[in-house]
């Protein structure tokens, strides 16, 4: 007999065992499937490692990649901790790399390169955010589901992006000679590529670090604000935040907003670190914005934790680049994203539930068992600390 | 618009409306049962590519090679949603989650992709496509003729599926049950409903259709395999059960609506215009979100359709 018990104090260890185990469980089904399609897992995971972590170039390599994930992975942290269920950040992504991208070709070279920087960022942040704003008050105004909306506006940004290179003759667009032989987008004064930092021979793209410095500010904004609280409020209970005057609607507009915003920095990022130019085709092949969403569920959704799982899947999807060919397919990419979160949320049961496997013996026995588990039970009631100890929202999820 | 124009249009709404349908019916039954499923998109194109690996590689024989690329196409559906069935149902894991993880499990650089590698499949031109049927001799009518009796079998499939599924849930005594544990799965328990084996076999039979939907665009639309060729159909099937109330007649009626939106630009540009492909490309997408806004603030005041145990892991042992 299986029963299952929910478990009254959920630990802080399960916190660090799920992503360990799921990742365990990943690899163990990856290998099921290489196997199954005639692939050799070992040499396969050898690649993996050699071209993600082998020497320094691959180290700034993997970090390059991982910066648009640590944006799209903290978009999906911020907005999925309060259900609000941004998918957008794909969409998020295209649009901010076309503020950041436009904003570059314009000033570039003619304004200072701090001043040309911080514009780029907010640019790429501001209309991140706003592409968000719109599923987000559609859905406070009139209910409208937020998880079809932003997903639509993937599609219409990714629409955009091809447009403006490939059937107009938008201000992005190169439309010099080289650009007249294969469509393809300005590229910006060096004044706009953003500044590296050096470490020997590893080199640190500046979004990188922006990442890590938003993460910190957002763990602080969540743990030590009045906004953080009010998050948790609304995650755990949206009617007690009602009771206790919480503007519902107006927060899940900030969430939305905020999540857009780092959404769009990554297009920025993907502009000013990487790109140097709007190349619709390399902001939409490796889908960092769906990507982001597999970071976040496997940080469990704290900004701390994306950093670490950005860097993570970054190896992931460089190595998926690298690779690819015959012997490496780039499907293997997304399957592995899907198998490792199908994994941590399947562990996420483990975490809530504690399974107990029971075999019937003697019917006398069984009843005997029974007797006694019933009078442990009795004078034990649920830990008097767990009552008033704060849940954290993805542990009480409903 | 001349005759020739309207049938045009009206048949590619139908061409395009198909896999909708298909797809819209699949997850109507899901949500009734109270599982929502978002990876109707990873299933579609885990469908789309089974099916043509298989049509690819049999023979002679259009008829046998289809039928095969079908079942073979539902059951690689069934067996995606299998997986969000064991993750939600069994695990209770969070319905969101686990159906964007099968979407990108199965996505547009996930395990499709990875077939159409493994299958080299990804860019051939596809050797059987469902042809169009001249039943009972009458498609040679003006304007019903093409309509009614010249469509092609995956057509006349998803028609009758929409007769047999309005009789199964609301003339039947299981359709009663199944809408009974999608609305109130701890009263359905307490009638003696088996909960957890209705929701199975919903999920599994909506995921069985998306298959078939996604098989509809590799059999049937553009009969090869590329990476992520359903283009987000799956969502827009997903958005049609919203419209259409959760009724199988309003999802065929918003299934042809957005078909129709979605072949006008295939239309008009065989025609020559001089508006941008992406105008026409970004046409059902836009269409989606305003008919979604009107039907929200419509059905937020008379809370239409929706099973209420939507999306609600069923937990026995918390009563």
């Amino acid at each position: 007999m299986i029963s299952l018990e929910r478990r009254i104090d959920v630990t802080n260890r399960h916190a660090f065992i799920a992503p360990i185990a799921s990742i365990v469980a990943a690899i163990v089904i990856i290998t099921i499937v290489l196997l199954a399609t005639g692939l050799d897992p070992v040499s396969t995971y050898r690649q993996i490692v050699n071209v993600s972590v082998g020497d320094p170039s691959s180290v700034s390599a993997t970090l390059l990649n991982a910066t648009p994930l640590l944006f799209t992975g903290l978009a999906a942290a911020v907005a999925f901790r309060m259900k609000a269920w941004n998918i957008g950040g794909e969409g998020q992504l295209y649009v901010g790399a076309i503020a950041a991208a436009g904003i570059g070709l314009l000033i570039g070279g003619s304004a200072p390169t701090i001043v040309t920087l911080l514009a780029m960022v907010a640019g790429g942040a501001l209309v991140g955010g706003l592409w968000a704003l719109l599923p987000a008050f559609l859905r406070v105004r009139f209910q409208t589901n937020e998880i079809i909306t932003t997903l639509m506006l993937n599609y219409l940004g990714g629409l955009l992006l091809y447009y403006l290179i490939f059937d107009s003759r938008s201000y992005w667009r190169d439309t010099s000679s080289a650009g007249a032989v294969y469509p393809q987008g300005k590229t910006l004064d060096l004044a706009a590529n953003w500044p590296t930092l050096t470490f020997g021979q590893i080199v640190i793209p500046f979004g990188l670090l922006l990442g890590v410095i938003l993460a910190a500010a957002l763990t602080v904004t969540l743990r030590m604000t009045k906004f953080g609280f009010r998050m948790r409020v609304i995650a755990d209970s949206p009617v007690a935040g009602r009771y206790a005057g919480i503007g519902t609607g107006k927060m899940f507009l900030a969430v939305m907003v905020i999540s857009g915003a780092l959404a769009g920095l990554a297009g920025a990022s993907q502009v000013g670190d990487f790109a140097h130019t709007l190349d619709p085709k390399a902001l939409q092949a490796p889908t960092y914005g769906y990507t982001g969403i597999v970071v976040g569920a496997l940080a469990r959704y704290s900004p701390a934790g994306v950093v670490l799982m950005s860097l993570l899947l970054g190896a992931l999807v460089h190595a998926g680049f690298e690779l690819q060919g015959p012997h490496f397919p780039l499907g293997l990419v997304g399957t592995t994203e899907g198998v490792l979160l199908f994994c941590v949320i399947g562990a996420e049961f483990l975490h809530r539930y504690r399974v107990r496997v029971r075999l019937p013996r003697s019917p006398l026995a069984a009843e005997e068992r029974e007797r006694a588990a019933v009078s442990a039970a009795a004078p034990a009631p649920a830990k008097p600390a767990s009552r008033y100890s704060v849940v954290r929202p993805e542990e009480s999820e409903a | 618009m001349n005759h020739g124009l309207v049938v045009a249009v009206l048949m590619s709404g139908i061409l395009f409306g198909t896999p909708l349908l298909l797809a819209g019916l699949g997850e109507l039954l899901a949500e009734r049962s109270g599982v929502l499923n978002l990876g109707v998109e990873g299933m579609m194109l885990i469908g789309a590519v089974c099916g043509f690996w298989i049509s690819q590689r049999m023979g002679t024989g259009s008829v046998a090679a289809l039928a095969a690329a079908v079942v073979v196409a539902g059951a690689a559906g069934g067996l995606m949603a299998l997986i969000h069935a064991f993750v939600s149902i069994t695990l209770r894991a969070n319905q969101i989650v686990s159906g964007l993880a099968l979407t990108i499990f199965g996505g547009t650089v996930g395990l499709s992709s990875y077939f159409g590698s493994v299958g080299h499949l990804t860019g051939s031109a596809g050797h059987h496509k469902f042809a169009s049927l001249n039943v009972l001799g009458l498609a040679h009518l003006p304007l019903v003729g093409p309509l009614l009796f010249g469509q092609n079998a995956l057509v006349y499939i998803s028609w009758l599926l929409v007769i047999a599924l309005s009789f199964y849930l609301f003339r039947t005594k299981t359709g009663l049950h199944l809408r009974a544990v999608g609305e109130s799965p701890r009263a359905a328990d307490a009638m003696g409903l088996d909960v957890v084996r209705y929701r199975y076999l919903h999920t599994i039979a909506g995921g069985v259709l998306a298959g078939v939907a996604g098989g509809s665009y590799s059999l049937l639309i553009s009969p090869s395999w590329n990476d992520g060729m359903t283009a987000g159909a799956g969502w827009i099937a997903i958005a049609l059960v919203i419209f259409g109330f959760w009724n199988p007649k309003l999802v065929m009626i918003g299934a042809y609506l957005f078909g129709t939106v979605a072949g006008l630009g295939f239309t008009l540009q065989a025609r020559g215009t001089s508006l941008p492909p992406e105008f026409f490309s970004s046409l059902p997408y836009l269409l989606t979100i305003v008919t979604l806004v009107l039907v929200s603030s419509v059905w937020s005041r008379r809370r239409l359709g929706a099973p209420a145990a939507l999306g609600v892991p069923y937990r026995r042992e918390e009563g």
